[in-house]
């Protein structure tokens, strides 16, 4: 009992330690004055995490769309009611797909990459050289790729998103035969800018801060060894994954369970 | 004749976690002199770079640098006198996604808004001055370790510091690499005046290019001065293992454990 006890005790400590450190972090990187290079680092970061994203989020978009129409065409023909495969696709996606499983691949390829990158300079005493050449390592590596992570997750949602919707066209229209003025129209009516396309946004921008705040401090903070960075690059992807299905879930409680 | 301190380190504690590196410390480094700091691996002489450079915190004590003290000062006065020092680490820490001459222009273009011609030339200087203008376009990647050093250093070098650091810079050179450095290190604190802080248990080598010496061990300084007299401290033990790299002496050559036998018919029953 008393083994367990203070099992719950050093994890409970071990993780107020870590939000601790992982907040200080975060206002010691957005606070003060701005390096005075950051925009065009920030440019090359969205480069490196939104360009270089693109394939694997068209891919995905593009199979998951046409997946998404072709189960839905299969329940929507029993009921005669395949006109609306639009509106359920379109909703599907923007409200719920679209931002998760973006989230999630985003964590996948460009949350690993930014804690095997940043964990890399820290074991080769990168971040420490910077330090010492009076330059904070907070500044001008930190805040571009935080700041580049914000805004490509959205642009990278509603790429996503866009593609998905044209994947479900090809199967529901071109292959199952449903009238393509009835897909577009019929989403048209049910799909709403603020309640839909905007909280889809505002949950990819909420995403975007979680995988790239918990990749970041994975890597800033990793044990300078092979081991370390592998430990820290799993970490990243299941906490960031994990913070993901649970914040969907929160926020999607307070737009439209309520 | 001595010269006047540059960086001066009073009574300085410092322990990490629950183990105490350093027990009541004090350090004087000679401006424009070259001082080697020997003690055996896993000591706390990098530690003690850290802590000057103001990486890492003291327990308790003082850090004076140029009449300043660094132990207590802001984020903005610590970096003020980051730039009057440099330091030259182990792995070398070059940027990899960055070339050579990048490398070097990298704290150039960070501080200064120069002209890109200016820059060219300044980068050029510190390359030439480490013999390496030529491997300018290079990668970190396409450098030996002997080089990667160099460039380093040109890199330390590239804001013309008052005190520069070296964190076992011989450790894993081939013989030549080792005198090239050598040179190198004894030309540059010549030629621009610098104070030099040499981190190493490369004893033979850095003896050879030292003004001062200090050697560290258990938690505190065993010898200190100059170069002829710590070498002439033969009644300290400790000190002559170390110098003369015996492997018997008051450092074990065992690490603490129990007897042998009885080890070994635990392992029997």
């Amino acid at each position: 009992m008393s083994a367990f006890v203070s099992a719950v005790g050093r994890v409970s400590l071990s993780f107020v330690r870590t939000t601790g450190k992982s907040c200080l972090m975060l206002f010691h990187t957005v606070a003060g004055a701005p390096h005075p290079k950051l925009f065009s680092l920030f440019i090359k970061q969205i480069f490196q995490l939104g360009i270089l994203s693109l394939p694997i989020i068209l891919t995905s978009g593009l199979f998951i769309g046409m997946v998404l129409s072709l189960q839905g065409y299969n329940v929507l023909v029993d009921y005669a009611a395949e006109e609306s495969l639009g509106s359920m696709v379109a909703l599907s996606l923007l409200r719920e797909l679209g931002p998760v499983v973006t989230a999630l691949l985003f964590a996948g390829r460009a949350g690993s990459a930014l804690t095997a990158e940043i964990g890399l300079m820290q074991s080769t005493e990168q971040l420490a050289s910077m330090e010492m050449m009076a330059v904070s390592p907070l500044k001008r590596v930190i805040a571009p790729r935080f700041l580049a992570g914000i805004i490509t997750l959205p642009l990278l949602t509603l790429i996503f998103n866009v593609v998905a919707i044209w994947g479900g066209y090809l199967i529901g229209v071109s292959w199952m035969g449903v009238d393509g003025g009835a897909y577009w129209s019929v989403m048209q009516g049910s799909v709403e800018y603020m309640p839909d396309v905007m909280n889809g946004v505002i949950k990819s921008v909420v995403f975007g801060v979680m995988i790239t705040w918990v990749a970041l401090y994975n890597g800033y903070h990793v044990i300078p060894n092979a081991q370390g960075i592998s430990q820290s690059t799993t970490q990243t992807v299941v906490v960031s994954s994990l913070l993901v299905l649970a914040m969907d879930f929160i926020l999607t409680v307070f737009m439209f369970g309520m | 004749m001595k010269n006047p301190c540059h960086l001066e380190i009073k009574n300085m504690c410092f322990s990490r976690g629950d183990r105490l590196l350093f027990d009541n410390l004090s350090f004087e480094f000679e401006r424009g002199k070259i001082t080697a700091i020997l003690g055996p691996s896993g000591i706390g002489k990098t530690t003690l770079l850290k802590l000057i450079g103001g990486q890492l915190s003291v327990d308790s004590g003082e850090i004076i640098f140029n009449q300043t003290p660094l132990h207590n000062c802001s984020t903005a006065e610590l970096y003020q006198a980051r730039k009057k020092m440099g330091m030259l680490f182990q792995s070398g820490a070059l940027f990899n996604d960055l070339s050579v001459f990048e490398n070097v222009a990298f704290p150039l273009r960070e501080h200064n808004h120069l002209d890109e011609s200016l820059l060219k030339i300044l980068v050029f200087m510190k390359l030439e001055a480490v013999g390496l203008r030529g491997a300018r376009d290079l990668a970190p990647q396409q450098l030996s370790g002997g080089m990667a050093r160099r460039v380093a250093l040109a890199r330390a070098i590239a804001l013309d510091p008052e005190l520069i650091m070296y964190d076992e810079p011989f450790s894993g050179q081939d013989p030549i690499s080792m005198n090239v450095l050598l040179k190198l290190i004894e030309q540059l604190n010549k030629n621009l005046g610098l104070t030099s802080i040499i981190v190493t248990h490369d004893v033979d080598e850095v003896l050879s290019i030292a003004d001062n010496v200090y050697v560290l061990a258990e938690k505190s300084i065993i010898a200190q001065g100059t170069v002829e007299e710590v070498l002439a401290d033969t009644e300290n033990e400790l000190l002559q293992q170390f110098l003369h790299g015996r492997s018997e002496g008051p450092v074990p050559f065992h690490f603490k454990t129990e007897d042998f036998q009885s080890d070994l018919q635990k392992v029997s029953r």
